[in-house]
């Protein structure tokens, strides 16, 4: 089998929330090998109730079927962090419209950033609600052009 | 029952429960970005229920799965503490709040997730491999809530006359089942017992309130015992209607 082949397959296969970015970029896959009789593509779920997560353990299997029996299996530890998320993930992030982290997972979540609109780049940025449409993103609103926008949260 | 399926039980009926309560917000809360914070506080606290209740049924041995372990026990098997089951409002008012106060959920909220922070944060180095990375990962989400939830304390606490009346009234109606957070005993290997939680968990809960402006109330005697399955009048009320579509449809699945 031509393992490098799966794995552009798998490059292709766009997070079901975000479609902008794809799963490697946000950095969920953990490995893709072969099995006996297929593949086997082990993946860290972002969020523990992201309700996306078995719509991505299903893409995945289509996206490799023709390599024969896919396997997902899930792997929690070590957890997922938003470190991960490649620098092309991050800036097809930024181009979409959602600001990416902004600090490491690892750093404390007290202080609230200062984010620069991704739409007109002002500085002029207010918070509007820590959580958004879905669990990875907080929603925000750029006071100069009034529109909003999310950020995507650190873990 | 053993012991250490009972410590994980105690944490998964705790998340499952506290989950569904917040999730009788959708809809309803007093603006759209709150509907959606506690939506999302429901979810992650559904997903680390999902786990640990999935873990429970590997230690159980007995071929329960998350699903069965959730919606097809009794009341009694149940393990959660009392302080989650609780209804939104003290008191079933008739005056179109639905019977739910904002108030009340938000002083919950912050207790819980200080003390699942708390409590995360010692099981990631849990000598069980399994529980530790449920815990890691809980941990990440579970401080985040614990954030949202004492700014609000803050805010409604420090806020008007009204705002915090309402929260002073919360805090008393819930403040003796609080004990409970640290009344499960350590299981070795596994982990450590709620009361090595509590100093700090005081300490902390101190210094919101001190911020928020709101009174402690004198501590009760009070000794809930959800932990053993021993539950409030709200818990059968809950669980029917929890439970309801399992019931209806037994073995029902998306």
């Amino acid at each position: 089998m031509n393992l490098d082949s799966a794995r552009a397959k798998l490059a292709a296969v766009p997070d079901p929330e975000i479609p902008a970015i794809s799963l490697v970029e946000l950095g969920i896959v953990r490995d893709l090998r072969e099995t006996a009789s297929g593949v086997e593509v082990v993946l860290t779920p972002t969020y523990s109730g992201c309700p996306a997560t078995e719509l991505i353990a299903d893409d995945v299997r289509a996206a490799l079927a023709e390599f024969g029996d896919v396997t997902v299996t899930m792997q929690r530890a070590p957890a997922w962090s938003t470190d991960w998320i490649t620098p092309e993930g991050r800036e097809k992030l930024q181009r979409y419209g959602i600001v990416p982290p902004q600090c490491s997972g690892e750093q404390a979540i007290r202080i609230v950033p200062s984010l620069r609109c991704p739409r007109c780049d002002s500085g002029k940025t207010e918070q509007l609600s820590r959580f958004g449409s879905t669990a990875c993103k907080s929603t925000w609103r750029c006071i100069e052009c009034l529109e909003p926008f999310e950020y995507f949260k650190p873990i | 029952m053993d012991a250490k399926l009972n410590y994980v039980l105690r944490l998964a009926d705790t998340c499952l429960i506290h989950s569904q309560r917040l999730s009788e917000w959708a809809g309803h809360a007093p603006v759209l970005e709150e509907d959606l914070a506690l939506s999302n506080i429901a979810l992650d606290l559904l997903g680390q229920a999902r786990a640990l209740l999935t873990y429970a049924g590997q230690i159980e041995g007995a071929g329960r799965d998350e699903d069965q372990l959730a919606f097809l026990r009794e009341e009694r098997d149940y393990r959660n503490i009392v302080l989650v089951e609780l209804p939104n409002a003290a008191a079933s008012p008739s005056d179109g709040s639905g019977g739910r106060d904002f108030a009340l959920t938000t002083v919950r909220n912050a207790a819980v997730a200080l003390w699942l922070e708390l409590l995360c944060g010692r099981l990631q180095a849990s000598a069980d491999i399994e529980l530790a990375g449920i815990a890691a990962k809980s941990l990440k989400e579970v401080r985040y809530h614990r954030q949202h939830a004492s700014d609000w304390v803050v805010r409604l606490g420090d806020g008007t006359a009204e705002s915090q009346a309402r929260m002073q009234a919360a805090l008393n109606v819930l403040w003796p089942y609080v004990n409970e957070l640290f009344a499960a005993e350590g299981v070795d290997g596994v982990g450590p017992a709620w009361s090595e939680l509590e100093a700090e968990w005081r300490a902390r809960w101190a210094t919101l309130m001190q911020e928020a402006t709101l009174t402690l109330p004198r501590d009760s005697a009070m000794q809930p015992r959800g932990i053993d399955g021993i539950h409030s009048e709200h818990m059968g009320h809950l669980l029917a209607t929890m439970q309801h579509l399992q019931r209806a449809y037994p073995g029902g699945v998306w």
